[in-house]
């Protein structure tokens, strides 16, 4: 029935002294396209990291597709097919966008072992890049160096090239940060046509843009997930109205 | 067409300019001109190879280092106890003393490659310090500083000799300078060097990639030390000599120095940086040694503070904007 | 065991006056994040400063002093007003660059100002030779540095702890956003801190005159020493320094007389292990 592609089990953290997830199950279901929501300084940023492996748990277990990969690397979760995108962009200033998505690709494909074989010569790559940017609507500046590009491209261009790794999960934070209504109406649609294999989970403010692409939503406050369900279920319960108002 | 344009956009990064093959033609004229200093101009190439390896780390990987001289000195030494303990075929010396001090690189690459800033040039500078302190003590083993004695390299190809006038030198360090610049430029131009650029540009970024960005580091160590341990040997073998000044601190800051007046990630840049270096000491020391350190500090702030890309992105940059105008 | 105590009171002379030299550069490092690798020059500027003074114009010993503190302060604020303050946001590297080409040019600035041969420096009567102390013969001018440097370190550590100004070079260490947010002046801040510490330099050069000898390569020979003071200590970190110095200090006259053969290789051996085990230094903060 609901196949879930990406699980907490117990998860625990800490900084210090201070305690995050007591013991937090969470689970994504494949294909789902997830909104996690919540007031700031909630976890939701701290979610992804644990779950990519920027941070370590306190204890806890992670699981993607079944397999534990709780004491995986960073690049070996991105290898298996977890990407995610940043809250503030975490681009290539000094490299252009064919670049980034050739570079990227090249990882993806692993070939970006030293070698002399020149980089034009990987012509799959660089036809692949250039159609990805194609299609997120960068091709224009495809040869401008990232850090002169305009922030809507940017923000572009983090999502592109997580999109560009396939993956099986993609998280994303706050993708929508910093666009204006339409672009970020533009970009979830891209994400909608293009990642339709792909189970997203987003972390989000616009609740506009929650309710029009998550079909469910977890809502989390103070360090603990303390909703869960359709947007609309969600939107009616009453924990999360005293969360988002009472702090 | 842009689309055009975009296919072709790494073809055209890697493809030879014209430039290029005019900086090798002089190189070689330069042999033919009478009265030319072949002696100054071969110090120009093993210094511009050093600083080139310099420029794969700190250019093309953004890892700065203050000790950078330890690697050519320990290229020199190996080089030169091959020469004085019978192992005198010059090309042979050369690939063996690439290999050890691409070794030591990988180990030093190994040891400081979670560290960042400060943390990481005093590391840098004391590792060096320790190298330099220990051959200038280790008199029994390295001479110290009357320097490493009787080295003798046999004739090149069994057929050139050494000669006084430091024409068999130029060709040879010209020959082998062309070599590894060659196939640094491969390196550069490959994935790899794309993927030294990106982490130079964001880490972060990079590791959620996938990318081995610890791996890549001590490989990029590895091959600028074995790039420095070239330019070192080719310095024991034309010279016959080695002393502990080549593995001195003030060596590591001159390379720095010269790799940043001509430009970093240029791959040039380090051959232009020590042109302009050598000459110009050369020329100051003739009329006042106190002056060098004066006018090469101002250069230096002067770049420092308007040109930061160095000389050779500058002109380029210049040279690009000209033909726009047009 | 009478000669380790003797190495260990020369040890702690020496660390001492490392400290006095070297402490300007670790908070302004701390504060600003600069790296300012011609606070040595200071330093070399304190001594020739002192040296004329008493040559040229007669000016007792401990007056000398004074004024290298003062000329090297006033000079620093020359320095920094011009020069510095434009490269405040730059990246680590362009600020080691600036600030070694500054270095090169005062070598070679002092040389054509007063020659390149050593300084020598005259000391009154008072402060030569040396003294009997529980069995212990003992060099009166690292006496002086002794008491001079302990002396000096409680005004420091007094004013950091006790006044207000230092209260506010506290919050600007710890975090410069913050104290500007509570109303803090951070530039003023950070301008008289920079002035004070090149004035220390200042001191610290001209009280190593005699003990260190003086030629315009003494910014060379002593670089290092304060880099490794400052890493090793911690940046921003008075006490780090304190410690780092005398540790330095001691270790570098111990090394020398129980171990020659490895000779100043004990210092960079021991720099190297502790940026390593902790790169932020032994009382800095952790990133």
């Amino acid at each position: 029935m609901a196949d879930t592609v990406l699980e907490t089990v117990d998860l625990q953290m800490a900084f210090g002294g201070l305690k995050i997830f007591e013991r937090l199950n969470f689970s994504l279901r494949r294909g789902e396209r997830h909104a996690v929501i919540g007031p700031n300084g909630a976890g939701k940023s701290t979610f992804v990291n644990l779950v990519t492996g920027v941070l370590k748990p306190v204890a806890g277990r992670l699981m993607l597709d079944g397999r534990d990969i709780t004491a995986a690397t960073p690049q070996e979760r991105v290898r298996a097919g977890l990407l995610r995108t940043f809250q503030i962009n975490t681009l290539f200033p000094g490299l252009n966008p064919l670049e980034s998505m050739v570079v990227a690709l090249c990882q993806r494909d692993a070939v970006a072992r030293p070698s002399l074989r020149a980089t034009a010569r990987h012509t799959g790559q660089i036809d692949e890049g250039r159609q990805l940017l194609e299609r997120f609507g960068l091709l224009d500046v495809a040869l401008t160096p990232t850090r002169m590009l305009p922030y809507g491209k940017q923000r572009i261009l983090e999502v592109a090239l997580a999109f560009a790794m396939r993956p099986r999960v993609l998280l994303l934070d706050e993708p929508a940060a910093g666009l204006s209504t339409a672009q970020g109406v533009a970009l979830f649609d891209q994400l909608r046509e293009l990642a339709a294999e792909t189970t997203v989970l987003f972390i989000e403010h616009d609740m506009n843009l929650v309710f029009k692409y998550a079909d469910r939503v977890s809502v989390f406050a103070g360090g603990q997930m303390i909703s869960q369900g359709t947007p609309d279920e969600v939107r009616a319960d009453p924990v999360v109205t005293k969360a988002y108002l009472g702090n | 067409m842009a689309r055009m344009q975009i296919s072709d956009y790494f073809a055209h990064q890697s493809r030879w300019g014209g430039w290029e093959y005019a900086f090798w033609l002089l190189w070689i004229v330069l042999f033919f001109v009478p009265d030319s200093n072949l002696v100054l101009l071969t110090q120009i190439l093993i210094w511009g190879l050093f600083a080139m390896s310099l420029d794969v780390l700190l250019g093309y990987r953004g890892i700065p280092s203050l000790g950078h001289a330890a690697f050519f000195g320990i290229g020199a030494y190996s080089a030169g106890f091959l020469g004085k303990y019978g192992w005198t075929e010059p090309i042979s010396g050369l690939l063996i003393s690439a290999l050890i001090t691409g070794c030591a690189g990988l180990g030093m690459g190994r040891v400081v490659r979670g560290l960042h800033g400060v943390a990481l040039l005093m590391v840098t500078l004391g590792l060096n310090m320790i190298l330099f302190d220990f051959v200038q003590r280790s008199t029994d083993i390295t001479g110290g500083d009357d320097g490493l004695q009787d080295i003798v390299i046999a004739p090149v190809l069994g057929m050139f000799r050494f000669d006084m006038y430091g024409k068999t030198a130029y060709v040879y360090v010209l020959v082998v300078v062309f070599i590894v610049t060659l196939l640094v430029r491969a390196l550069v131009n490959s994935p790899f060097g794309l993927t030294l650029r990106g982490s130079r540009e964001s880490t972060r970024r990079m590791i959620m990639l996938g990318a081995p960005v610890d791996r890549d580091v001590t490989l990029a160590f590895g091959v600028s030390a074995a790039i420095a341990g070239i330019a070192g040997a080719l310095l024991a073998q034309t010279t016959q000599f080695v002393a502990p000044e080549m593995v001195a601190f003030t060596r590591s800051a001159d390379v720095l120095v010269m790799l940043v007046i001509g430009g970093t990630a240029v791959l040039y840049g380090g051959y232009v940086g020590a042109a302009v270096f050598l000459v110009l000491r050369d020329v100051f020391a003739a009329m006042n040694p106190v002056y060098w350190y004066f006018w090469i500090g101002l250069l230096l702030v002067v770049i420092v503070a308007l040109f930061r890309q160095g000389i050779l992105p500058k002109l380029a940059e210049k040279w690009t904007r000209f033909r726009e105008g047009r | 065991m009478t000669s380790l105590l003797t190495i260990l009171f020369n040890g702690l002379a020496y660390g001492l006056l490392l400290f006095v030299m070297a402490v300007g550069l670790s908070v302004t490092m701390g504060m600003m994040q600069f790296v300012n690798l011609a606070h040595i020059s200071l330093s070399m500027l304190g001594g020739y400063v002192m040296v004329w003074a008493m040559d040229a114009a007669g000016v007792p010993f401990l007056v000398s002093l004074l004024l290298a503190f003062g000329a090297c302060a006033a000079f620093s604020v020359l320095l920094e007003r011009l020069v510095l303050r434009h490269f405040y946001g730059a990246d680590d590297l362009t600020q080691v660059l600036l600030t070694l080409g500054l270095l090169f040019m005062s070598i070679a600035s002092v040389a054509f100002i007063w020659g390149p041969a050593f300084k020598p420096v005259t000391v009154p009567s008072w402060l030569t030779g040396q003294f009997s102390l529980a069995g212990l013969q003992l060099e009166r001018y690292r006496l002086f540095l002794l008491v001079a440097g302990g002396l000096l370190t409680l005004v420091l550590v007094f004013t950091l702890e006790r006044t207000r100004f230092g209260a506010m070079v506290r919050a600007c260490v710890d975090s410069r956003r913050a104290a500007s947010g509570s109303g803090i002046n951070t530039d003023g801040v950070f301008a008289l801190t920079f002035a004070l510490g090149s004035g220390l330099a200042g001191l610290g050069g001209a009280m190593s005159v005699n003990l260190l000898s003086l030629d315009p390569n003494f910014p060379l020979r002593y670089l290092v020493y304060v880099l490794i003071v400052v890493s090793v200590g911690g940046m921003g970190s008075i006490t780090g320094s304190l410690l780092a110095a005398c540790l330095i200090g001691v270790a570098d006259v111990l090394g020398k007389y129980y171990l020659p053969e490895l000779g100043g290789l004990f210092i960079y051996l021991l720099t190297v292990i502790v940026m390593l085990w902790r790169p932020q230094g032994l009382m800095g903060r952790a990133a």
